[in-house]
């Protein structure tokens, strides 16, 4: 499978009244053509900045220290403004969190639709507008013709975050980034956004990134998810690897907190709160928030440790001369279920790409 | 859109009406009479004159008279103006006003949108800071000081422009720069204040996700949305501007409706007071109507709460 997009090394400060913030610190991933990679994280842990910098939409005080975002073998973040421009809307597309605030409550909602056309396709105004329909239609906006002309207030929260979808596949981009599309709506909404955004990906063929906290919501649509912590990318495989074979104790401490059908009781909780990223822990920055820490862990940052060709996790208690560790129980039956889960299932995703 | 211009035109009548009874029994609270060598007249020229103008008569009945006329379209003639009837004379010198009015109108607002997005667009940086000290000049400033200085420099010293009077388009161009310093400066401030926020907006972020580069975010996206709160300011700018000009007309020397209306109030001329007062009030409504009809077909929000209210 070919990478089409590849982060390296990627490394980005904020400057701040009370100093540099390093909120990335040396990630890399790769997206391969025509998969959802997840990227899940609680607030704060870079999910959001490591996707900003691959459509170079940072904020004005954020700093590139570091690394290199190679789109098709070109290195995004040395791109001149002006072919960002063009790739921004056209080959790589973005999809907001929150639909109430995305549009331009000015604009009627066809003209936003067909707005990349207009920019990027050597495009009348005619036919952007019926490839607009179309595309409304696709997303599922009810009488998306007589609609074109009306204002995002006039639209339903569900129903402007498809239009803020259609706006990002106008132009069958090749890569896709959702930045939490699903975090500010109803349960039920989520559940139809997340199909929509499968379907869609089978008609266009993109590749998707996908930033999220839900945990319920990687296990639908992601292939691949990669878990960050404190700017850092700490552990990453196939979606069935990170849910029934976790290895870092941040993982566990996630997946111990959602809530399952067999949660009974109080729901698990990880103890503490993220490090101040302006003086970053010199060793694993979970260590001080974990139960099973190792006194190397406050010393010095684990390197990733293999699992399995497709899966790895930075934690130094997969070293060989770790003591084991025995899991939560919650992650014990999780454990016990991949087997009967997972063999089909990674098959599966390998025919896929 | 029909039925809501039928109901503010109600309103409007209502308003004129309330402000011409209003009008009317102060100005009569005003000392002294419309004849200016009071003192020498006798008993006897006092109560002839009185007759003639009306002024005899109880003040009720007076009131009643001039709102009947009112209804027929009648303003009554000015007591100091060679009786001439009031209208005509609003007429004849309303339109060195309203030229000075709009083109300082026009120019004030325009390069205030322009500077203030600017401002905004370069927040942060010497040019924001230019632009912000500029505006608060421009706000600190009265405009007949301003007009004073370009007076004395741009006419008097190097002589670019006529000193004052009226006659033609090059003696406006002083008196509407004085005049639009200050809606310059107020709608440069307001623009940017919004812009700024409007800028950091979720959907310039989707803007510009989408390829556009920064000037055609501006252009496309940001310039009317942030326009929407500086056209509130727009109807009260204009109100300055009438009341403003009166001091700067005088100045200029520009036989405009301004000084009239000074020279109307020093004198007691009834019937021209009370004409230019309806008169001014009407122009100020009229100008909070088109405000609000302005605003809602910059502000699509609006245009449907506009709908469903009737």
């Amino acid at each position: 499978m070919a990478n089409i997009l590849e982060v390296k090394n990627l490394s980005i400060d904020f400057k701040t009244y009370a100093g540099d913030v390093h909120a990335i610190r040396d990630v890399s991933f790769e997206l391969k053509k025509g998969e959802t990679l997840a990227i899940v994280g609680e607030s704060g842990s870079g999910k959001s900045v490591t996707v900003r910098s691959i459509m170079g939409l940072l904020a004005s005080n954020a700093q590139v220290k570091g690394g290199t975002v190679k789109y098709h073998g070109d290195d995004l973040l040395k791109k001149p403004e002006k072919e960002m421009n063009q790739i921004r809307g056209n080959e790589i597309s973005m999809i907001f969190q929150d639909p109430m605030t995305s549009l331009d409550p000015t604009m009627p909602i066809g003209k936003q639709v067909a707005e990349p056309l207009l920019i990027h396709k050597a495009m009348n105004k005619e036919d952007a507008m019926k490839r607009a329909l179309t595309v409304l239609d696709l997303v599922g906006i009810p009488n998306a013709k007589e609609r074109m002309k009306d204002y995002p207030h006039q639209f339903s929260g569900g129903q402007r975050q498809r239009i803020v979808i259609a706006i990002a596949i106008v132009d069958y981009p090749q890569v896709l980034i959702a930045d939490e599309p699903t975090t500010a709506l109803d349960v039920t909404v989520q559940a139809q956004i997340i199909d929509l955004m499968k379907e869609l990906q089978r008609k266009i063929e993109t590749s998707i990134i996908f930033i999220t906290h839900d945990l319920g919501v990687v296990a639908g649509i992601a292939d691949r998810v990669a878990v960050m912590y404190a700017g850092k990318i700490i552990e990453y495989g196939l979606v069935d690897e990170i849910f029934y074979q976790p290895k870092h104790p941040y993982t566990w401490g996630l997946l111990n907190s959602m809530p399952t059908l067999d949660t009974a009781g109080k729901l698990e909780a990880i103890p503490g709160t993220p490090p101040d990223l302006l003086d970053p822990p010199k060793g694993d920055a979970f260590a001080p928030r974990n139960p099973y820490a190792l006194q190397i862990d406050t010393e010095e940052m684990p390197p990733f440790f293999e699992v399995s060709k497709t899966h790895y996790a930075a934690t130094w208690l997969l070293h060989p001369d770790a003591p084991q560790v025995e899991p939560p129980a919650a992650i014990k039956t999780l454990m016990a279920k991949y087997d009967e889960v997972a063999p089909q299932k990674v098959g599966q995703t390998d025919g896929k790409g | 859109m029909t039925k809501y211009l039928i109901k503010r035109i109600c309103y409007l009548v209502l308003t004129l009406f309330i402000v011409a009874s209003v009008t009317f029994f102060m100005m009569k609270l005003m000392p002294g009479t419309p004849y200016t060598n009071q003192e020498k007249l006798s008993a006897d020229q006092l109560r002839i004159m009185n007759e003639q103008y009306g002024l005899n008569k109880p003040i009720l009945e007076q009131y009643w008279i001039y709102i009947v006329g009112l209804l027929h379209g009648d303003f009554g003639t000015s007591f100091q103006f060679n009786n001439q009837p009031v209208l005509g004379l609003i007429m004849s010198r309303l339109a060195p006003s309203l030229q000075i009015g709009a083109q300082a109108m026009i120019l004030g607002s325009g390069l205030g949108i322009l500077l203030g997005a600017v401002a905004a667009i370069r927040k942060n940086t010497w040019v924001d800071g230019v632009a912000t000290f500029f505006s608060i000049l421009g706000i600190s400033i009265p405009n007949f000081v301003l007009a004073v200085l370009l007076q004395f420099f741009l006419a008097f010293k190097l002589q670019m422009f006529p000193i004052a009077l009226w006659d033609g388009f090059s003696s406006s161009i002083l008196p509407t720069l004085a005049l639009a310093v200050a809606p310059l400066a107020n709608t440069a401030r307001f623009m940017r204040t919004e812009m700024v926020d409007v800028l950091s907006s979720d959907y310039i972020e989707l803007a510009k996700a989408k390829g556009n580069s920064r000037w055609q975010t501006v252009a496309k996206h940001a310039l009317r949305n942030s326009m929407i709160p500086v056209v509130t300011i727009i109807g009260p700018m204009a109100v300055n501007l009438m009341t403003g000009s009166l001091v700067v007309e005088n100045i200029f020397s520009i036989p405009g409706i301004g000084e009239q209306f000074v020279k109307s109030i020093m004198t007691n001329d009834y019937p021209t007071i009370m004409g230019l007062t309806i008169f001014y009030s009407f122009l100020l409504m009229v100008i909070i109507l088109v405000v609000d009809i302005l605003y809602g077909i910059i502000d699509p929000r609006i245009r449907l709460s506009e709908k469903g209210a009737n």
